[in-house]
């Protein structure tokens, strides 16, 4: 008894001096996470620094990319970005908002759980397994079957001829956006799946008791009720998109040139980082590279607060 | 008359709409299925015992991926030793201290923002700090840069978690006369370990299979070593190599890589799930 009595105040005059130590170590854990923020910041701006300096806005709007000659205009790489990720999400929405409402009003309940658990493992799956795929299954069915056929077939000067022309291998802007809706089409889901399921049901109840058809209950009533969620969703998967690399690297083709149409082969910042930041030799090849990487930072970052704002604060499980 | 044709146009316009969902998910689930076919006919059908066992070949000899194996766990492990430390920290410290203080809502956003940030950033951030100065690629490097990616998911696993907790714990702790510091470290973690250990195995999901960071700080080695001071051998690189180069062997080395990696984040993120859904149930 005495020993016990020992034992804990002993416990207590240690844990008491323990007290202000401890909450200074979370307080420098929590701090961390700050300072590698402002840190990939900072290093972002001073490395990219010299790059700004000599080209200004030529930066953004020239899309001459030279490392012999040390003229670089990221135009190019900048609006392959935007267009395959804009793609991507064009082609990744519906399908995804149609797997969510399938998952949510008509999926048999035996299946409901196995398909949904499917879509979010698939969620977690490295991107550079999609980009595999892409490059290996992908793009040669892609440029055999449909990319030949298509420039068989367009009159020539037409508007679909120019849209579709490039070098025929399967590598261009349209496949890389295809493999980016695939790879972001179960992360949308899974978020839409889950804001639908948040409707009440005495919400939906009362519009199906009113009458209305499945179609009106989903558009009319589920999705008003979720939309602010709902625009965050999609938000946020652009961002994944905007910022994907390795699945984006491997299709793309990597040319600089200013994308021409959408079999042309083109770039995005994350795969010419990714190609080029090893091999680039000189000082100034560095510094685009990484004024290249802010501009990435500052559109994804406008893109993740305006989704985190509308959403509320992430959740992982 | 008129409200038939009304209601017969709203069925159809509903059939189109259910068929269409129907559609949705049947292409999602193609592409997905057509994803997983490849991996496994081109991917497990590599495996042999070669693969654990001998290093990463010259093109046109025999070999393996042994040590980007090994070069992958050591990094990962490396990785989420760091990330568990300063993630549970700063978790607890937004859960405990922090309440809705501005610097704690700072944090948070702060958080939010590094769990959704381009990968290849992060490289080339750590490439800054670590690799440029040293003048040398290493295994550390790559750790650091696969660590700041998982902080971000233990931290906000660990927050909410500890949220989760009922106060009446926190009040019991305190009524046995225990330091707020022992209260949380002997009685909220040990409630919230489940949790927190989800949260840990989502983030090494996530950092398993990331080749972006890895580019520009672990960079890559041919030969087997246990030396995290130098460039280090690992599989998403090896991957990334070997599948863009002009080589079958190398390609099909590639397909077998990728197919492990895929592999193990799914059994991974399999028990992950099952160990949350087992904790939301008892």
């Amino acid at each position: 008894m005495t020993l016990a009595i020992h034992a804990t105040s002993k416990e207590k005059r240690r844990g008491g001096a323990l007290d202000p130590v401890f909450e200074a170590l979370c307080a420098i854990s929590a701090t961390t996470l700050l300072a590698a923020l402002i840190g990939v910041i900072v290093s972002l701006l001073i490395g990219g620094w010299p790059a700004f300096q000599k080209f200004g806005l030529g930066f953004f709007v020239t899309s001459d990319w030279n490392p012999v000659t040390e003229v670089f205009g990221a135009a190019g790489p900048v609006v392959g970005t935007l267009v395959t990720s804009v793609l991507a999400l064009a082609m990744a929405l519906p399908v995804a908002f149609g797997v969510a409402v399938f998952l949510v009003e008509f999926c048999p309940s035996v299946l409901r759980r196995p398909i949904g658990v499917a879509v979010e493992l698939l969620a977690g799956i490295p991107s550079i397994v999609y980009g595999m795929w892409g490059l290996f299954v992908l793009a040669p069915w892609f440029a055999l079957h449909i990319q030949l056929p298509l420039m068989l077939a367009a009159p020539p000067g037409s508007l679909l001829a120019n849209l579709i022309a490039g070098v025929p291998n399967g590598a261009n802007i349209l496949t890389a956006s295809l493999v980016l809706a695939i790879m972001i089409l179960p992360f949308i889901a899974a978020v839409l799946r889950d804001l639908l399921m948040t409707v009440p049901p005495p919400v939906r109840e009362s519009a199906y008791g009113l009458g209305a058809t499945t179609m009106e209950v989903i558009l009319s009533v589920s999705l008003p009720y979720v939309r602010r969620s709902a625009i965050g969703a999609v938000m946020l998967g652009l961002g994944r998109a905007l910022g994907e690399t390795m699945a984006v690297t491997f299709i793309i083709g990597n040319s600089h040139d200013f994308p021409k149409s959408l079999f042309d082969s083109g770039s995005t910042i994350a795969s010419t980082i990714a190609n080029e930041f090893n091999e680039a030799t000189g000082a100034m090849h560095t510094s685009a590279l990484i004024a290249l990487g802010l501009v990435l930072f500052l559109i994804t970052f406008a893109v993740l607060a305006a989704a985190r704002a509308l959403l509320g604060p992430a959740k992982t499980v | 008359m008129a409200s038939q044709l009304i209601i017969a146009r709203r069925k159809i316009g509903n059939s189109i709409f259910v068929a269409f969902c129907w559609l949705g998910a049947a292409v999602a689930l193609t592409f997905l299925a057509l994803i997983l076919l490849s991996l496994i006919t081109k991917g497990l059908g590599g495996i042999d015992i070669k693969i654990f066992t001998m290093d990463t070949p010259a093109p046109g000899s025999p070999g393996g991926l042994r040590n980007a194996i090994l070069g992958s766990i050591m990094m990962c492990a490396l990785a989420m030793v760091m990330a568990l430390t300063i993630g549970v920290l700063a978790g607890t410290w937004l859960a405990e201290y922090a309440g809705q203080s501005l610097y704690g809502k700072v944090v948070r956003f702060v958080n939010d923002v590094l769990l959704s940030a381009p990968s290849i950033l992060i490289g080339l951030f750590v490439y800054t700090i670590l690799v440029a100065p040293f003048h040398g690629f290493s295994g550390i490097a790559g750790a650091v840069a696969l660590a700041l990616l998982a902080v971000p998911v233990v931290t906000r696993t660990t927050e909410d978690v500890m949220n989760l907790q009922p106060s009446a714990l926190r009040e019991a702790g305190v009524a046995l006369g225990s330091p707020l510091a022992s209260t949380i470290r002997r009685i909220l973690w040990r409630a919230s370990s489940t949790g927190i250990l989800t949260g840990g195995l989502l983030a090494f999901a996530r950092i398993s299979g990331e080749t972006a960071p890895l580019l520009f700080t672990a960079l890559n080695n041919q030969f087997f070593s246990w030396n995290l001071t130098k460039p280090t051998a690992n599989l998403p690189t090896v991957i990334f190599n070997y599948a863009l180069s002009a080589y079958d062997d190398w390609q099909r080395l590639a397909w077998v890589g990728a197919a492990l990696i895929a592999f193990a984040v799914l059994f991974v993120n399999i028990i992950a799930r099952t160990l949350a859904r087992e904790s939301r149930r008892s």
